[in-house]
């Protein structure tokens, strides 16, 4: 008897749902096997996780505001792997994001506040596009890999970001209150580029329904667009999109400034919702990881937008039930272990999506009806 | 002579460019196979946290116990990086992702963290470290002593390391065919070589060595455990693959230069020159290591360059043996 994988030519559509929902039942189980291993009872941890998460009072709202710059980054993530663009830059470009909406909440203190906000998401997201079109230009016109360019650029924004605050005498730093002469902080912003919340027992920032907004915005674009087309083709078989004519130099240009743009607004909605200054602190918004998050949050929703939004509240909530509950418990880092366990299953689950799993005798001619890959993920 | 500036920098440059040398020696490893693995940071925190926790438990004399610590450290990091072999090599999983999830799961706020926690690492010295030492009696020797003899073992072992790694690609018949896997898996195939095999073996050996680099950080730069001690060193390391054309002698210079640029702008502040710019002492001179691995990555992908320095032609490209 042989355990054979071959691909599936067609991939079922109960499938594409059946197996992140087994993916996550499978992650619990083995999670609830590390629980046990290390002394803790997985049933009291489970129940405690979803009532930090979900029922206890304020948590709900807490948990949107987590999830918030994990909607923008997964959407950054799934706009660019779509056409097998590996921008996994979304860290830096959420930092530009960030610098761009304070430098405009700033210039234009004394204006209303629908003029602010507005200028703060222009700001962002074109600080943030603006930074994706390095790694961007670098791969349409050098065909220099963009995974490790955007990964490189994530490093010197941090830097940066932690330069204009700490090291220098930039526009963004606070010189001049009392508390700044004891720690370099950023300048804070106008209460008008406060951005206004919904709701009172539950409340919804802002930056949550924008979310929602990009992520309608992004699936018309791609699933209704003759762009959105040409994308899909070119990240199928670039050579086909070639011959047709498509300009894939532009295309590139396009997708990682969109890209990085949306990556920028979860920068503008940290800015705006909560943050009201420019966080450099490397402690601060530099240590969270929103990008890297944002890249595993658009690989489980398996780059659907809207499954983004989905999976960025429940990841959302875990980090905010992890801090929540932090203490003997629950110690640092299970939040952490949980969410690599529940990518490990999701990873693995997607060879049973993309192959179909044979155990038996050796069907002839089985390996012959294989089509061609495209072999798109190769280093340039 | 020896406490000028450019001595120190050098010598200090040495000592923090160990654990990048480690670590990147694994990771060329890897990608040599055709594996990119972007969770060398999980792996080395996984590393640092078990070699402190051996270093704490395992009594003795000082240098069993730090010999031993590092093995620890080498299984944890192996361990670790076999989950990853098994869903990137086994499974097909996207390289990237799993990468990144393996990060994720082990990190600064995953399993290290954990680890340290449950063990009660934090808040306490270590019990033994890798001191320098001086196999020859020459480290008051003027400007070389310091550099090349006032170092610790791991320093010396990493040297041994980029030797036996560079004759074992350029001069074995597993080296070579190491190379033809991550170049072209379908012709390795064809020989006869187990790709599955040849990429399993390089990834779970360059997490050995992420460990140890690691380690590096535990037992010798600053002996205690706080959560994300490594703080970014798996990413330069990484970076330093790259810069250094996947060669392992060349990631010798390239993790010596990288770990300077970490220490030269402390040492700038330290000694007060009026003639500095004022730039070289703030920490976004810290940056340049990923500048130019910018610069040399835009190098290596041109055409000339590409078939003599570039990357491994399968790197990050998935084998699977019916679909060719």
């Amino acid at each position: 008897m042989t355990i054979r994988i071959e691909r599936r030519l067609i991939q079922p559509h109960w499938l594409k749902v059946a197996v992140p929902v087994g993916s996550l039942v499978v992650a619990f189980a083995l999670i609830a096997v590390v629980l046990l291993a290390t002394g803790h009872d997985p049933i009291t941890t489970y129940k405690d996780l979803f009532e930090a998460a979900f029922t206890a009072p304020g948590a709900l709202s807490q948990t949107l505001i987590g999830a918030t710059p994990l909607v923008f980054t997964g959407l950054c993530a799934a706009a660019a792997f779509r056409m097998n663009l590996f921008n996994i830059g979304g860290e830096g470009q959420l930092y530009f994001g960030t610098i761009g909406a304070s430098a405009a909440g700033l210039l234009l203190a004394g204006q209303s506040a629908p003029v602010l906000i507005v200028a703060m998401i222009v700001a962002g997201f074109g600080a943030g596009a603006a930074w994706a079109l390095i790694p961007g230009i670098l791969r349409a016109y050098l065909s220099t890999n963009e995974i490790i360019t955007s990964l490189m650029l994530n490093y010197v924004a941090g830097l940066f970001l932690t330069y204009l605050i700490f090291d220098s005498h930039s526009y963004w730093r606070d010189t001049t209150s009392a508390s700044a002469a004891v720690f370099p902080v950023g300048k804070s912003l106008p209460d008008a580029a406060n951005w206004p919340t919904i709701g009172s027992s539950v409340v919804i920032p802002f930056g949550f329904l924008l979310g929602i907004g990009a992520a309608t915005l992004l699936w018309a674009l791609y699933s209704r667009t003759r762009f959105g087309f040409e994308v899909q083709v070119m990240s199928d078989s670039p050579r086909a999109a070639r011959y047709s004519g498509m300009r894939t130099r532009r295309k590139i240009l396009a997708v990682m400034a969109l890209s990085g743009g949306l990556a920028g607004l979860g920068g503008v909605s940290q800015v705006g919702d909560f943050l009201h200054t420019l966080d450099a602190d490397p402690k601060g918004l530099r240590a969270y990881g929103y990008g890297y998050t944002g890249i595993v949050v658009a690989a489980l929703a398996r780059y659907n937008p809207f499954a983004v939004v989905l999976i960025a509240f429940l990841i959302g909530g875990l980090q905010n039930a992890g801090s929540a509950l932090q203490g003997p418990d629950f110690p640092s880092g299970l939040v952490g272990v949980m969410e690599g366990m529940i990518l490990f299953t999701a990873l693995g689950g997607e060879l049973l999506v993309r192959y179909r799993v044979r155990v038996g005798r050796k069907r002839r001619g089985a390996a012959a009806a294989a089509p061609e890959v495209p072999a798109a993920e190769a280093i340039r | 002579m020896n406490n000028s500036i450019l001595v120190v920098i050098i010598a200090s440059g040495i000592a923090y460019g160990t654990p990048l040398l480690f670590a990147a020696l694994g990771e060329l490893l890897a990608e040599r196979s055709g594996v990119l693995n972007l969770g060398v940071e999980g792996m080395m925190l996984v590393g640092a946290v078990m070699g402190f926790w051996a270093i704490q438990r395992i009594g003795g004399p000082g240098h069993t116990a730090l010999f031993l610590a590092v093995a620890v450290a080498a299984l944890a990091g192996a361990a670790v990086a076999l989950i990853f072999a098994f869903l990137v090599i086994t499974l097909r999983a996207n390289q990237i992702v799993s990468g990144l999830a393996l990060t994720i799961f082990a990190g600064a706020a995953g399993l290290s963290s954990y680890l340290g926690n449950d063990l009660g690492l934090a808040d306490s010295p270590a019990e033994h470290q890798f001191e320098p030492v001086d196999p020859f009696g020459l480290a008051d020797m003027p400007i070389l002593g310091p550099i090349l003899f006032g170092q610790t073992w791991l320093v010396y072992a990493s040297w041994v390391l980029v030797v036996l790694i560079a004759l074992y690609l350029t001069r074995t018949r597993p080296g070579l065919n190491v190379r033809a896997v991550g170049e072209s898996p379908q012709t390795a195939d064809a020989m006869g070589i187990s790709v599955s095999a040849y990429r399993y073996a390089h990834v779970v050996a360059g997490g050995a060595l992420a460990g140890i680099g690691g380690a590096c950080f535990t037992l010798a730069l600053t002996p205690q455990w706080v959560d994300g001690i490594t703080g970014g060193a798996g990413w330069i390391a990484i970076a330093l693959v790259i810069f250094s054309f996947w060669r392992p002698e060349l990631c010798l210079v390239g993790a010596y230069f990288f770990g300077a640029c970490q220490v030269l702008p402390l040492q700038l502040q330290a000694r007060d020159y009026g003639w500095v710019p004022p730039l070289f002492k703030t920490g976004l001179f810290q940056a340049l290591p990923y500048v130019m691995t910018v610069v040399v990555l835009v190098i290596v992908s041109s055409g000339i360059a590409k078939r003599r320095l570039g990357a491994p032609g399968s790197l990050g490209v998935p084998f699977v043996r019916e679909e060719r």
